[in-house]
């Protein structure tokens, strides 16, 4: 038992080595991770800031003037220009010079003053369906707003009713909150997919994998002398990304480091083991690379980090019960955001370490076929 | 240059890829399994969205509300009996929104109105949240006005947007979801393609082998690019054909446009796969890099999932760095709008200027030197 130990941790010690004995190979895997997190941080958010729209309106009246005023002072658009035709207003969106367009008819103040309801027509640029059908919603409320004004003005009775809206969690609904612990579990997969993933091809590749099966280690001892580093390594990674999460980004952590370690622990148990499985059955690191993004690809898609998993088809739904990203992602969101604490992420919990193990007893059986 | 050399060259690069299927598998069978999960598996579509609903004292006001949401296509709402089972479901992920209606709710809204209706989402998903309030929001507002109507008050005048979305009417995602997917995919197969190759003879040691024969340095990068290139085109044209014939994803634009798009963006693409490879010259590190640099900036700075105009300024010059977000814009035209000149002109050019970059950096920095 002492020997196998004392076996595992001198492997563990020559993988480490390997990878952090050149000075790239050093800096690919500390330097991107910080970096992409600050970037993307940055750049991942569903809040629209700033989206350009151009106005066409036919009607002179201070109510029109009221509406527009209100999309311009709204931080989600920015009035781009006021056109005078409908060929301008098509051009802008052809060009995709603006993303929405206002067209407003002749009789819109007059309408609303004589106590007629009233269209604007609102044009979006679909190709870009995404911040199209986000856009949609802004303009719904701030429409719904600018009616609410209108309606306490004019009648002078208030409405039998109003809506008060209160959100939990992210009072300010910031989407920066929820893709931000995103990355993290993202970023975290990344690296230590690729340190499990390429450290049998390599091996293999140039030869010196055979060298390993000649010493008295089993394969039980080689999984886990190769495991280990790549464990190490995401741990590192992940520490660092919640970190900058936490103390850049300032996203709150109200729930427990407790949770979240054992959360991260299970799922890179799962992420070491899939790479360790996927590496001992490529030949050259260019197969384990494939393999590496065959899986992390549909792994970052189907986990509900961008696109909710309840709106995938149900047969889709049965398939991320697979993917660990997806039990890491709410294990990250429940601890940053929920206050959750062991109780509440244990439902995430015991699915990645049945992933997790399972992996590693296949990736044992692939080391065996080697002999 | 040398018509022989490079011949030769080339097929020496193509019995490679012959021995080593994957390569092929990168340029076929990785579009195929990434259309077919996309396609089938993303969907951004509305359903039905649980609400928990607690009415303290049901009477024949809070009754119409409640039809009414009952009626709205976006609700699929539940009764619950009190405020803590309600709140309990929410945390569980039973439902996503806890609308509460007090127990004075009809004595207020008849004794001088402004009633007030609770309405309380889970925040964490930002972007969800804001979209059930958004709903919930038109609710109220039809709901008063068939108020105002059933009470014989005088309408409440109110603005309606009419809004169109072009291109992509109904806002179907696959429509969008899928030109933007080729953009990744062609990203990445362009970067794991070529990321390898040139780091693979330096570790192997064959580049020596090739440094003593008379090829120059633009026969070998070229005999590197061509047959990558092929192979690449091959994967684009199978991943149109999925598009169209197999999710009917409209291509209102010309073949011949998609296609030159398409070669210009590979050739952009191999050949910051050839800037990584020649500058990288370890497997492992150039492994690193082209997953860092190619699939997560293609992802989330290119502008498919993420607005780029929402985003902070800094990241928004950044992105122009990344050739995917150019083609995402083309491809989106080129697929729901049409050949719109300007906007395919203006992103061909900062393409061109990539590629130019990157060719000459991997000209350049590559030499027939050992050290």
């Amino acid at each position: 038992m002492r020997l196998t130990f004392q076996r595992v941790v001198a492997l563990s010690i020559k993988e480490l080595l390997a990878l952090l004995r050149d000075a790239a190979s050093r800096a690919v895997l500390i330097g991107p991770p910080i970096i992409q997190l600050l970037v993307f941080g940055y750049a991942a958010t569903f809040d629209l800031s700033h989206v350009p729209f151009v106005v066409y309106t036919q009607d002179q009246g201070q109510l029109s003037r009221d509406l527009i005023a209100r999309f311009a002072g709204s931080p989600s658009f920015e009035l781009l220009r006021v056109v005078h035709s409908q060929s301008a207003l098509e051009h802008a969106i052809d060009d995709q010079a603006a993303l929405m367009a206002m067209d407003i008819g002749p009789r819109f103040t007059s309408n609303l003053e004589s106590g007629r309801p009233t269209h604007v027509q609102i044009i979006l640029d679909g190709r870009d369906s995404n911040t199209a059908g986000l856009a949609i919603g802004y303009v719904q409320s701030i429409v719904s707003a600018f009616n609410a004004s209108q309606i306490a003005e004019h009648q002078g009775l208030p409405p039998p009713a109003v809506l008060l809206d209160r959100a939990w969690f992210n009072p300010n609904l910031d989407s920066h909150w929820f893709i931000i612990p995103g990355i993290c579990g993202i970023l975290t997969l990344l690296e230590s997919m690729l340190a499990a993933g390429l450290s049998v091809a390599r091996e293999r590749e140039m030869g010196t994998f055979d060298q390993l099966l000649v010493t008295p280690m089993g394969p039980a001892e080689i999984l886990l002398g190769k495991a280990l580093p790549g464990f190490l390594i995401g741990a590192a990674e992940g520490t660092l990304v919640i970190l900058v999460a936490i103390f850049w980004f300032h996203i709150p952590f109200t729930g427990s480091f407790l949770a979240l370690y054992l959360g991260l622990f299970c799922f890179l148990l799962a992420t070491v083991g899939i790479g360790l499985m996927l590496s001992s059955l490529a030949k050259t690191q260019q197969q384990g690379l494939l393999g590496v993004f065959l899986f992390m690809v549909p792994a970052i898609v189907l986990s509900g980090f961008a696109t909710p998993i309840a709106n995938m088809p149900l047969a889709v739904q049965y398939i991320t019960w697979l993917d660990p990203l997806r039990y890491f992602l709410i294990v990250l969101r429940a601890s940053f955001l929920e206050g959750a604490g062991v109780s509440r992420v244990w439902p995430q919990l015991w699915p990645l370490a049945v992933i997790g193990t399972l992996s590693m007893i296949v990736a044992g059986k692939l080391f065996r076929r080697l002999y | 240059m040398n018509g022989m050399r490079l011949r030769g060259l080339m097929r020496k690069e193509a019995y490679e890829i012959l021995r080593d299927p994957s390569s092929i598998a990168i340029a076929f069978v990785l579009p195929l399994a990434l259309l077919l999960i996309f396609g089938y598996g993303v969907s951004l579509d509305a359903r039905r969205i649980p609400v928990a609903e607690v009415v303290a004292h049901p009477s024949q006001l809070t009754a119409s509300f409640l039809a009414e949401l009952q009626h709205s296509v976006w609700f699929r709402p539940t009764v619950y009996p009190d405020r803590a089972s309600a709140r309990k479901a929410l945390l569980d992920g039973q439902a996503e929104a806890i609308l509460w209606l007090r127990s004075d709710f009809t004595r207020l809204s008849y004794r001088g109105g402004n009633a007030p209706i609770h309405l309380t989402v889970n925040g964490v998903d930002a972007n969800q949240a804001r979209i059930i309030q958004n709903y919930v929001n038109g609710t109220w507002l039809v709901w008063l006005q068939q108020e105002a109507a059933r009470q014989e008050a005088p309408p409440a005048a109110a603005v309606i947007p009419d809004t169109r979305v072009w291109f992509n009417p109904s806002l179907r995602s696959r429509d969008y979801l899928i030109p933007g997917l080729i953009a990744i995919i062609m990203t990445l197969i362009g970067a794991l393609l070529t990321a390898l190759v040139v780091a693979r003879e330096w570790e192997r040691g064959t580049m020596e082998g090739i440094m003593v024969t008379p090829v120059g340095r633009t026969e070998i990068l070229l005999g590197k690019l061509v047959p990558y290139f092929v192979m690449g085109m091959g994967g684009m044209i199978l991943s149109t054909a999925m598009a169209v014939f197999l999710f009917d994803v409209p291509l209102r634009g010309s073949l011949l446009v998609l296609l030159g798009t398409a070669m210009l963006f590979l050739l952009t693409a191999l050949g910051m796969g050839l800037v990584i490879s020649v500058l990288a010259r370890s497997q492992f590190v150039a492994a690193m890099v082209a997953i860092v640099t190619t699939f997560l900036p293609a992802f989330i700075l290119s502008g498919f999932l993420f607005d780029i105009r929402s985003m902070p300024n800094v990241i928004q010059i950044l992105t122009r760095a990344v050739a995917a977000r150019y083609f995402v814009t083309m491809l989106q035209s080129i697929f729901l709008a049409g050949d719109v000149w300007p906007v395919i002109l203006r992103n061909a050019f900062g393409m061109a200027v990539l590629c130019v970059v990157f060719l000459g950096i991997a000209l350049l920095r590559f030499r027939k030197r050992l050290d």
